[in-house]
């Protein structure tokens, strides 16, 4: 079947078979920051914006996604950039596997509530697993973030 | 993994209603519970051109399309303001915000999971079920009811006056609940239903204080809560044995009670005030 997806801006039309998650077809596309974790919809590595909103790619048929936009962080770079240097600083990313998967919902997260409270960060959040670090660096790095935001603070 | 052989996004609900009639097509939801099964779909049948994503509040009612979003339950304000938050209360832990996006309540209530806060939370409101054959029937009729060929194209939820509690308990935060409890407290009495029991949700009925108006003591409370919870039929699983689902039910549905007292409370003291 024919689809057609605007994946980070450009439109792309191809042929594909109706199975095809989207997950498959991005990294199809050389968007290798979505990555597949869990095979159960639960570690939110795979999150990408369809129509703006954060889903999940591994969840999704790419034949649903026909006639959305879809971004992944390689087209996010820019808006991904400065506050990624905020979770590198507080030594948030150590095996730095979940990392894309957290930085998009964090943008999500920032797009829906610009100032949100330490507890709504971790409810946005929580549907990206890390392994390693046990959230505190990534809540202080967004926390660092938003402080810096306000003309507060710094790296 | 599942296989699919065709994908079709459906112009009507008899086209998907005609194509669902064959065993091995299947309406495609949220999809999320679906991936995880090993299928061989022949044709993959997807509403979401259809329109039915879209909650119309009207006077008496909401009126949610089976293609709405968890999420878009979450974040809608007229369910929120008129269920004094209860929707958002019972879908918030489900996985995450990524997850809540894609899985529809249409999927959610016509699987009728074993482990469905989705499906506990709605018995509790006067709720039914719009099905493209079979009309509109109650919600705990329909979810008595093994699955069928039909469609649930709509959710209809009527704004009963009242109060409500959701509660659920998880092992860790955004796994499957081990158990969860929705209370109310409305026109007709108290209602409380219980899932994940790890069977699908049932409304609790025996008990004296169902159907009825509440009031009582703390002693009271405690007392309605251990006979309640006797009567919830509960199994184990990897994630609670059945005499620790028994316990759980007891202790939600006190602090369900005890919440919805305390919340009645208050609105008396808020209109004394008032006066």
């Amino acid at each position: 079947m024919q689809i057609s997806i605007t994946l980070n801006g450009k439109k792309l039309t191809e042929d594909i078979p109706p199975e095809l998650l989207l997950i498959d077809w991005v990294r199809r596309h050389g968007c290798y920051s979505v990555k597949r974790g869990c095979e159960t919809s639960n570690c939110g590595l795979c999150t990408v914006f369809m129509d703006d909103r954060p889903v999940l790619s591994c969840s999704v048929l790419a034949a649903r996604a026909d006639g959305t936009r879809i971004e992944t962080l390689e087209g996010l770079q820019e808006e991904a950039e400065e506050f990624g240097t905020f979770i590198a600083s507080q030594g948030a990313e150590q095996c730095g596997f979940c990392n894309p998967g957290m930085i998009m919902n964090t943008i999500a997260l920032f797009r829906e509530n610009p100032w949100p409270t330490e507890e709504e960060i971790k409810e946005y959040l929580a549907g990206n697993l890390c392994r390693c670090s046990g959230y505190e660096g990534q809540l202080r790095g967004v926390l660092a973030f938003l402080e810096k935001r306000r003309g507060g603070g710094g790296l | 993994m599942m296989t699919i052989k065709e994908y079709v996004k459906v112009s009507s609900l008899e086209q998907a209603y005609e194509l669902n009639q064959k065993r091995t097509n299947r309406i495609i939801g949220g999809m999320l519970w679906m991936k995880m099964g090993k299928e061989k779909i022949h044709t993959a049948i997807d509403l979401s051109e259809l329109g039915l994503d879209t909650i119309e509040e009207t006077k008496d009612e909401f009126i949610i399309g089976c293609m709405v979003t968890l999420r878009q339950l979450e974040c809608h304000g007229g369910l929120s303001d008129w269920s004094g938050g209860f929707i958002r209360e019972s879908v918030k832990d489900i996985v995450g915000v990524q997850f809540r996006n894609l899985a529809t309540i249409g999927g959610s209530l016509f699987g009728r999971f074993g482990f469905s806060d989705v499906l506990t939370a709605f018995l509790v409101l006067d709720t039914e079920v719009e099905l493209y054959k079979g009309g509109r029937v109650s919600l705990e009729e329909f979810a008595e009811w093994k699955p069928d060929r039909d469609i649930l194209v709509r959710v209809i939820v009527k704004k009963s006056k009242g109060e409500r509690i959701y509660l659920s308990h998880r092992n860790t935060k955004t796994d499957l609940p081990v158990l969860t409890i929705a209370v109310s407290s409305g026109e007709n009495g108290i209602k409380i239903a219980a899932g994940a029991r790890p069977q699908r949700a049932i409304i609790v009925t025996v008990g004296k204080i169902c159907g009825r108006e509440m009031t009582g003591s703390l002693e009271e409370i405690e007392k309605y809560a251990k006979e309640l919870a006797s009567g919830i039929p509960v199994g184990s699983n990897m994630r609670a044995s059945a005499a620790y689902r028994s316990h759980l039910a007891e202790v939600l549905i006190r602090r369900g009670l005890l919440a919805l007292n305390e919340r009645k409370s208050s609105l008396e003291r808020g209109c004394q005030d008032a006066d």
